[in-house]
């Protein structure tokens, strides 16, 4: 032991106390920030200036009306699934399984598209959402059945769900619902009655009605969260399930119920895509939004609000890599990794939120 | 082929693709008994499988190419234990992020490859994936059905059962082996005796995370048979995690565990059509279900040893109150 | 400037916890072979201060001297390595290991001494292959106690180790810590009991809001001297009996059963009444069954058998809810307030929330009445809080505990259910919470009082019914009973005949 402390052996972490809402807000800036000067520092490797790269995927996303436009189709499902997953999330249940419930609600509203097709066109309509919902609500409940009656993880058990019904959308594509005149097994163009319908977006143009849904959803799982009995139970559950039995409150259906809303609104993103911007089934539908949700959810700290940011920057991320790929050649995979360095230096930045490295004094005996 | 010899290529189908299945969850076993859950198991792979590939292309070694994929397993590894132990970030968020990290570098890494080398060039040496594909020990591998069921393997395979004996032991027989479970239990006991917490987790992370990797190499070089393909790793790392729960944290009943799952996904071309027609995608689904109710089973005969470790998921910072 | 004997100095240390300054610039020596006993209220930072000795917590400033040379404890190895052993309150135990096993861990191949030899130089007692799950609190403090020494320690910290012992297992301890004593290592004993104190130490060293208000010869102080160093202020520590004017049986227990989870038998044919106008103590050592009939009481436990009658309904098998709307008005303080009863992460009007959200009608919640009834509690029961947007588990101890009890109270229930309702809380505050239980008593309110100190069962409570291994030993009068008495029932030591008198 020495005998006087060295600098080292002075330094230490130790808890803060609480920060200004600016402050937390400015370290996660800063971390973003970090994570596109990594990016960047990545993009110089690979022989590209990432100034002008960045500047391309900008006005990839947003440089035109057109491009705009497509950076809102990306963003409408995502923001949605996440609003869904995230209601999951605030009740501590650790809903991974968007992209299943996602498929589930495709599976659904396509079984209408192409079977009951005689409708006239907005019953129909309502009725493909209906059906999605009830499909993605139900595969939700299976975990949160299992949940509430065993206690089974839920992590793990909405991952597993996801790739059941991936394949089993392979399954109807390569066989019942395959397209008999196509080629190779892919399954039919929906007719036009089950298309949706497109409405204007001031200074942009048609986008299909998905994006009056999603900021309908926004401001409804505001005002649910905020303002329900509903959501003050939900809130209670997730934060002290003991104090929640200990309220009287019906643990088990404010789970199931939670679940059921928040699979429905993830089986509602897939009739959105099928009959909004896919026009058809495919094995595809999902894409990974369910998982990238989870990060969105995170990275928004939960809030309605801050969904809808983070989802619309998200998006632009994604279609500007689309961009990227298109002009630069760089495979639109490197959306992924500029996704996983941005969350990566997010969630490191927690912790300069949440600790200090103090140095110790010496007193002098 | 008689209905015995159907049965033994079955069961050696379900042994080579048990392998990966087991060095997944073999590496997932040792991350959660130090006490953190590492969703990141399928990008570790996917890590392994293309930075092994990348040393067979470019350096024709097959002793380079599970270096190199030990080595990238461990680096995603480090970065999550940087994040979750030293920067005491969500064990879930982060984990997942690896995983969607993973993913990307490897797809980018091998459309980078594809586009830069002309078609149908970018494969591996025939000597590097000699070393690696199953090998032949003469005589022995002629023994009537043992010698194809037990002599007559990838090196990876017999590696990657060594490597679930010397787990096994070590989590159980010895010193440092007790010092990591109490970490994993209960990580205020493990440092109120001096057991440096941080350390212990920072070296079985890391390991599990090279041994993630290996399983990766083991994906893009005996699997794939040296062709890269887009989304080689396929989900394994997630059926890796549920069978961590499957075996109940024991590296020996997960080679069992292994060995079933790999048995359910190659089941399919070796039930003969007129026995019973079920779409392939259908028995495509099969190891996730099993995986579900393997959950529910084991959610239901709850025991108190036999769990996941109790610090699983929650993050040790000595002075907190 | 330090003596030979001087084992440990303690020089300006400080230490704080965002902005709570848990120790500030405390000065205190340790001498060996003597037993220090460290006496200061809950709150007044005696564990920050020895989490410091034992490597848990840094200092934010201050140095440690041992035999005089500045030394800096980074680690508990650190602290083990320096000869310090630090017995936790909350016991640091893997419950997966056997007792064997906890002591080896962290031990080098060569090992410490033996846990064998060291049982058997102190006649201690223990099966060293039995799980820890499977222990008492007792045992396991003796496998911890077993743990500091066979890494040799010479300096033993103890916090609060007296807590969940029985009268009679808290004697077998301190004839250890005396043995010890007589070893020439130096002992602390971190403690809030007068009477321990008294008892077992040769010098006392007192903390009071985190600061060092002097250290006395145990032979020279009394517990006047002591109490006022301790609160800071001259205090009458007497807890008043209000005279009972008891009534009607409000809640009637009969041959109630309790199966837990494992299997195992929480109670076993439980019985007793409570009446209205009185408070009825339940002793026992700690994990009895008293937290078993505190819950299958509110509902939250499965009954196995036997009748819970509240004003005459059935209650028993009914979900809190059920209960609820039965109309029945029962309320609970459980032992762990933010663990079961308030939500930490919420403010207060969302916590009072918790009770009355379902009498509002239609589907969305107006939080305008609960911040009314908000403000008006924080006044009535002077909360200090400095708003009431801030989440309840930023308030103290003695804050939440009234925002708890405040709440409940508010209710206007018949029967009152508080399971140690003063643990953490300062003096001050603990006087607050028997005050407000004696004001329900004389309403006509039927309290159930879940204890652990016996001096404040006895002084508090009208009738105490003692608890051990899940079956009620004996129900006294309290005017009449001793703590001799109480702690001999508590160890469940009486036959099945001796009970008949109960």
């Amino acid at each position: 032991m020495p005998e006087r402390a060295t600098l080292i052996d002075r330094l230490h972490v130790v808890q803060r106390g609480e920060l200004t809402p600016a402050r937390t807000w400015a370290y996660r800036l800063l971390a973003v920030l970090g994570a596109l000067v990594t990016g960047g520092l990545l993009l110089l490797f690979l022989g590209l200036n990432p100034f002008s790269v960045y500047a391309t995927m900008l006005r990839g996303a947003l440089g035109s009306a057109g491009m705009q436009k497509e950076t809102i189709k990306l963003m409408i499902p995502l923001c949605l699934a996440t609003l869904g997953v995230a209601l999951a999330f605030k009740m501590r249940f650790w809903n991974i399984g968007g992209e299943g419930q996602i498929c589930a609600g495709a599976i659904a509203a396509s079984y209408f598209a192409y079977f009951h097709n005689g409708l006239p066109s907005w019953l129909l309509l309502i009725v493909m959402a209906v059906a999605a919902i009830l499909a993605g609500g139900l595969w939700g409940l299976i975990p949160a059945y299992f949940k509430t009656r065993f206690g089974t993880n839920e992590t793990l058990f909405t991952l597993m769900l996801n790739y059941i019904v991936m394949y089993f959308i392979t399954y109807l594509r390569e066989g019942p619902w395959r397209n008999p005149e196509g080629g190779f097994a892919a399954m039919p163009r929906f007719t036009k009655q089950a298309r949706l319908p497109e409405v204007p977006i001031p200074g942009v143009g048609n986008v299909h009605i998905g994006w009056i849904v999603m900021l309908v959803m926004v401001v409804a799982l505001f005002i649910y969260l905020r303002h329900t009995k509903q959501g003050y139970e939900l809130t209670v559950v997730g934060e002290n399930e003991m104090t929640a039995r200990y309220a009287g409150m019906p643990v088990k259906k404010i789970v199931m119920r939670t679940m059921f809303i928040s699979a429905g609104i993830c089986g509602l993103v897939g009739m959105l895509q099928v009959s909004g911007p896919d026009r058809q089934l495919t094995d595809a539908v999902a894409n990974g939004r369910g998982f990238t949700a989870v990060s969105v959810a995170w990275l928004a700290r939960l809030s309605p609000g801050g969904i809808l940011i983070v989802s619309f920057l998200f998006s632009v991320l994604q279609k500007g890599c689309s961009m990227m790929q298109t002009e630069y050649r760089i495979p639109a995979s490197m959306s992924d990794i500029l996704q996983g360095v941005i969350l990566f230096f997010v969630l490191g930045s927690e912790f300069f939120i949440r600790y200090r490295i103090a140095l110790r004094k010496e007193a002098r005996a | 082929m008689s209905f015995f010899d159907q049965l033994i290529a079955f069961l050696y189908a379900a042994i080579l693709a048990s392998v990966p299945l087991l060095y997944g969850t073999l590496g997932e076993i040792l991350i959660e008994k130090s006490g953190n859950l590492n969703l990141g198991v399928e990008g570790m792979m996917y890590l392994g499988a293309i930075t092994g590939f990348l040393a067979a292309f470019l350096m024709e070694s097959a002793l380079m190419a599970l270096l190199f994929a030990f080595l990238a397993g461990m680096a995603g590894a480090a970065l999550y234990a940087f994040i979750t132990v030293t920067l005491k970030a969500n064990q879930n968020v982060t984990g997942l992020t690896l995983t969607i990290f993973g993913t990307g570098v490897a797809n980018f890494i091998g459309e980078t490859l594809k586009e830069n080398y002309p078609a149908g060039t970018v494969v591996v040496a025939d000597h590097v994936k000699r070393a690696l594909l199953p090998l032949n020990m003469g005589a022995l591998s002629d023994i009537p059905v043992a010698g194809r069921l037990l002599f007559s393997h990838s090196i990876l395979t017999y590696l990657v059962v060594l490597i679930a004996i010397g787990m096994s032991l070590y989590l159980n027989r010895t010193r440092h082996g007790l010092n990591l479970r109490s970490v994993g239990e209960n990580p205020a006991a493990a440092d109120a005796v001096g057991i440096n917490v941080s350390r212990y987790k920072y070296i079985h992370i890391l390991l599990g995370g090279g041994i993630c990797g290996l399983g990766g190499a083991y994906i893009s070089l005996v699997t794939a048979v040296g062709n890269w393909q887009p989304n080689i790793v396929g989900g394994q790392g997630w059926i890796a995690l549920a069978l961590v729960i499957f075996s109940s944290w024991s590296p020996l009943r997960a080679v069992l565990g292994a060995l079933i799952f790999g048995a359910l996904s190659v089941l399919r071309l070796y039930i003969p059509k007129e026995v019973i027609d079920i779409p392939g995608a259908i028995f495509s689904m099969l190891p996730f279900v099993v995986t579900c109710l393997v959950l529910v089973i084991s959610s239901i005969r709850m025991r108190r040893e036999n769990q996941q470790p109790a610090g699983c998921g929650i993050n040790y910072f000595r002075e907190e109150r | 400037m330090t003596e030979p004997t001087t084992a440990i100095s303690l020089r300006g240390l400080t230490k704080a916890f965002g902005p709570v300054v848990a120790n500030d610039r405390i000065d205190l020596d340790v001498h060996r072979g003597e037993i220090l006993a460290l006496l200061g209220e809950n709150g007044s930072g005696k564990t920050t201060l020895m989490n410091m000795l034992s490597g848990i917590y840094q200092p934010d400033a201050g140095s440690i001297l041992i035999h005089g040379k500045p030394v800096s404890i980074r680690s508990p190895k650190d602290a083990i390595d320096l000869g310090i052993g630090m017995i936790h309150q909350h016991f640091k135990l893997v419950d997966l290991f056997s007792a064997r096993e906890n002591i080896l861990l962290g031990q080098g191949a060569k090992g410490g001494l033996s846990p064998d030899q060291v049982c058997a130089r102190l006649g201690l007692k223990v099966d060293l292959d039995k799980k820890v799950y499977n222990m008492s609190v007792s045992e396991k403090q003796t496998v911890e106690i077993l743990k500091v020494l066979t890494r040799g320690a010479d300096v033993l910290i103890l916090d609060e180790p007296t807590a969940v012992l029985t009268p009679q297992e808290i004697e077998a301890l301190f004839d250890i810590l005396r043995v010890m004593k007589q070893e020439g290592r130096a002992i602390v004993i971190i403690t809030h009991k007068l009477e321990e104190v008294m008892d077992i130490s040769d010098r006392v060293a007192v903390l009071h809001k985190g600061k060092n208000v002097g250290a006395i010869d145990t032979a020279q102080a009394d517990r006047f001297v002591l109490t006022e160093m301790m609160v800071g202020r001259r205090v009458d520590l007497d807890i008043q009996r209000v005279p009972a004017r008891v009534g009607d049986t409000i809640l009637d227990v009969h041959q109630l059963c309790v199966t837990g989870s494992d299997g195992h038998q929480e109670l076993q044919n439980v019985s007793f009444t409570l009446r209205a106008g009185e408070i009825l103590g339940i002793a026992g050592v700690a994990g009895s069954g008293q937290k078993a009939l505190c819950e299958a009481i509110a509902g939250l436990q499965e009954v196995s058998g036997g009748s819970i009658l509240l004003d005459g309904k059935r209650i028993d098998g009914l979900s809190p809810r059920e209960i609820i709307q039965r109309g029945v008005s029962l309320a609970f303080i459980p032992e762990d307030r933010l663990g079961m009863g308030l939500v930490g992460s919420m403010n207060i009007p969302d916590n009072l929330l918790l009770k009355s959200y379902r009498d509002q009608d239609g589907a969305f919640l107006s939080r305008k009445e609960a911040r009314e009834q908000a403000r008006e509690m924080v006044q009535r029961l002077d909360i200090a809080t400095p708003n009431l947007t801030i989440p309840v588990r930023k308030l103290s101890g003695g804050n939440v505990q009234k925002v708890l009890l405040g709440r409940e109270i508010n209710l206007s229930p018949r029967v009152l259910i508080t399971a140690y309702p003063v643990r953490g809380l300062d003096i001050g505050a603990s006087m607050r919470i028997y005050d407000m239980l004696n004001e329900q008593k004389q309403k006509g309110v039927g309290v159930l009082f879940i204890g652990e100190d016996l001096d404040v069962l006895l002084s508090l409570c009208d009738r105490i019914a003692v608890l051990s291994s899940g079956r009620v030993r004996a129900i006294v009068d309290s005017r009449f009973a001793t703590k001799q008495l109480l702690g001999m029932k508590m160890t469940g030591l009486t036959t099945d005949k001796e009970d008949a008198y109960a």
